[in-house]
């Protein structure tokens, strides 16, 4: 359903922050990005979401074109984006957020099967306002549930697990789950927990903005975790920054 | 109740008109009386000198709602009226005021309503005023509004103040003095375009122990507009005071925002807010990632910044 082709990105005083990347991913599939810090993770979901132009390449979504479509257009095609950091607004409710990402008024026991799914005690948030008046954590599950409000075909979510505790984190994981198994979407998930990783479908790992290996779990996972992970990253470099990201995981994880 | 089409618009953008106010009500039309009625326990009357009404709530009034809307439905009218309000003891009530002016010539329609709340001890209300400007003239719309308030041992005003647009010149000034216990809060939200001009003026007095205020005031600015937001908490006892000014600027809009604290009791607790800037890109780009437009994206954000 998405195809990536010879994507490049490049900022003003530094290339290759994307460099040449193809990637497909298939309609239905969890696909987890994964990789070490500065690989270029958040800028491929944000050339996804159109949020970035990509300085060369075409980006396909079933079977359109979208290379040079901006934000509205994609996500009129069904492309829903949560954000790494949450924005705040002041006089915009939990509830106004939500029935804006579906699109249409939203009864409260649906609102609050939306909140209930990020880990939030539904009731006390629907009308809460989305500003200072709520913790970082509390934002960032908002966010999440903004984006399962949108019901999208391909929903992406940069570093989900950032700033959210150990219990929103199980519930979160277990909705990521509910949403693979009935089919509701393809979810591209930027992460680097390991248990988000042990839920994906495919892997892909992405260093030095190139995609150093892509395929199904059971293909990816074993050069992950493996001690000798040569065939992975190449480079000693790249194997320096897989091991630093793999502290990083189990670090998280604990 | 027959009734002049264009006021009976303003009406209903004001104060919520439709066909007929329950309970209480004064209607106040190009300065005059267009409909009035009383309750048991509330009482309207004309003052005895100069133009206005006198509205008297018997002590443990509850749950009853007056209505005092003010229109002028056309130029070359200024009108000036003066209403004072004696709620007693343990009264709690809402009072919707209001004030619609409208224009399709070139002269001025003008409303300057002067209020005056005296809340007896333990006494609650809930002030909602909303002000608009309509018509095709280019005759100024105007609308200055003074708001004296005073409140006694553990009395509690609250006023909603909204001004919904079309209003060229509006001048508000609340001045309010607090005995103990007692409590004020105010929120307001202005929304001015073109070469509109709204100067918001607060000046609260908290003169006994454990009296609190709540200043909240946000405004939109667009087109070239001027607004000027000033206030002053004057803390004498122990007591609490909190203001703040959110602004958003559009296009060439200006907000001149300058509040100001006055404390001579070490137990006086103030603080002041103001924030002025325009609305964050990132605001836009997530309404954006739910579909909506630049231009959608950033009316939303108006709307919910005003709500």
């Amino acid at each position: 359903m998405l195809t990536l082709e010879h994507i490049v990105w490049n900022l003003p005083d530094r290339e290759g922050i994307l460099n040449d990347v193809d990637l497909t991913v298939t309609s239905g599939k969890l696909v987890v990005v994964t990789g070490p810090n500065g690989g270029g993770k958040t800028t491929l979901a944000k050339v996804v979401a159109g949020i970035e132009k990509p300085s060369s390449g075409r980006i396909i979504f079933e079977g359109q074109d979208i290379t040079d479509m901006d934000v509205t257009q994609r996500a009129k095609l069904g492309i829903a984006y949560a954000f790494q950091q949450p924005v705040r607004f002041k006089g915009l409710t939990v509830k106004d957020l939500l029935e804006l990402s579906a699109g249409r008024a939203l009864e409260e026991n649906v609102l609050c099967s939306y909140l209930r799914k990020v880990g939030l005690c539904a009731n006390e948030y629907i009308d809460r306002e989305l500003n200072a008046g709520l913790s970082g954590g509390e934002m960032k599950r908002i966010e999440i549930a903004s984006v399962l409000a949108r019901n999208a075909k391909l929903s992406i979510f940069d570093e989900p697990e950032a700033g959210i505790d150990l219990w929103s984190f199980s519930r979160l994981v277990e909705t990521f789950e509910e949403l693979r198994q009935q089919k509701r979407g393809t979810l591209l998930v930027i992460s680097h927990q390991e248990r988000i990783l042990s839920i994906a479908d495919e892997i892909v790992v992405i260093a030095d903005g190139k995609i150093r290996e892509a395929g199904p779990k059971e293909q990816v996972w074993p050069l992950l975790f493996a001690s000798e992970r040569a065939s992975l990253c190449p480079l000693g470099r790249e194997n320096a920054k897989i091991d630093a990201m793999r502290r990083e995981c189990h670090d998280q994880e604990r | 109740m027959k009734m002049n089409q264009i006021t009976e618009e303003l009406l209903k953008a004001v104060s919520d008109f439709k066909g007929e106010f329950k309970g209480a009500f004064n209607i106040r039309e190009n300065g005059g009386c267009a409909g009035r009625q009383s309750t048991e326990h509330i009482r309207i009357e004309s003052r005895k000198e100069g133009p206005g009404i006198v509205v008297h709530i018997m002590p443990g009034t509850k749950g009853e709602t007056v209505y005092i809307p003010a229109c002028v439905n056309q130029g070359g009218i200024h009108d000036l009226v003066y209403n004072d309000f004696y709620v007693g003891e343990g009264a709690d009530v809402i009072i919707v005021a209001g004030c619609g002016v409208h224009t399709d010539d070139e002269e001025e329609a003008r409303h300057d309503g002067i209020h005056r709340f005296f809340l007896e001890k333990n006494a609650h209300v809930l002030y909602q005023e909303k002000h608009l400007g309509t018509g095709k003239g280019d005759g100024r719309k105007r609308i200055d509004p003074v708001t004296d308030v005073a409140l006694a041992e553990g009395a509690g005003l609250e006023m909603d103040t909204v001004q919904l647009g079309g209003v060229d010149y509006s001048c508000r000034k609340t001045r309010a003095k607090l005995a103990a216990n007692a409590r004020l809060i105010v929120r307001e939200r202005i929304m001015t375009d073109g070469i509109e001009k709204a100067v918001t003026d607060f000046d609260v007095v908290m003169e006994g122990d454990n009296s609190g205020v709540e200043l909240i005031s946000r405004s939109v600015a667009r087109g070239n507009s001027y607004q000027e937001f000033k206030s002053c908490i004057h803390g004498l006892a122990r007591c609490t005071g909190h203001s703040s000014c959110d602004a958003i600027l559009v296009d060439n809009g200006t907000v001149n925002a300058m509040p100001a604290l006055e404390a001579s009791n070490v137990d006086a607790e103030l603080i002041h807010e103001a924030a002025i800037g325009k609305i964050a890109g990132e605001q836009i780009l997530k309404l954006r990632t739910l579909g909506l437009t630049e231009e959608e994206a950033q009316e939303r954000i108006i709307a919910g910044f005003l709500k």
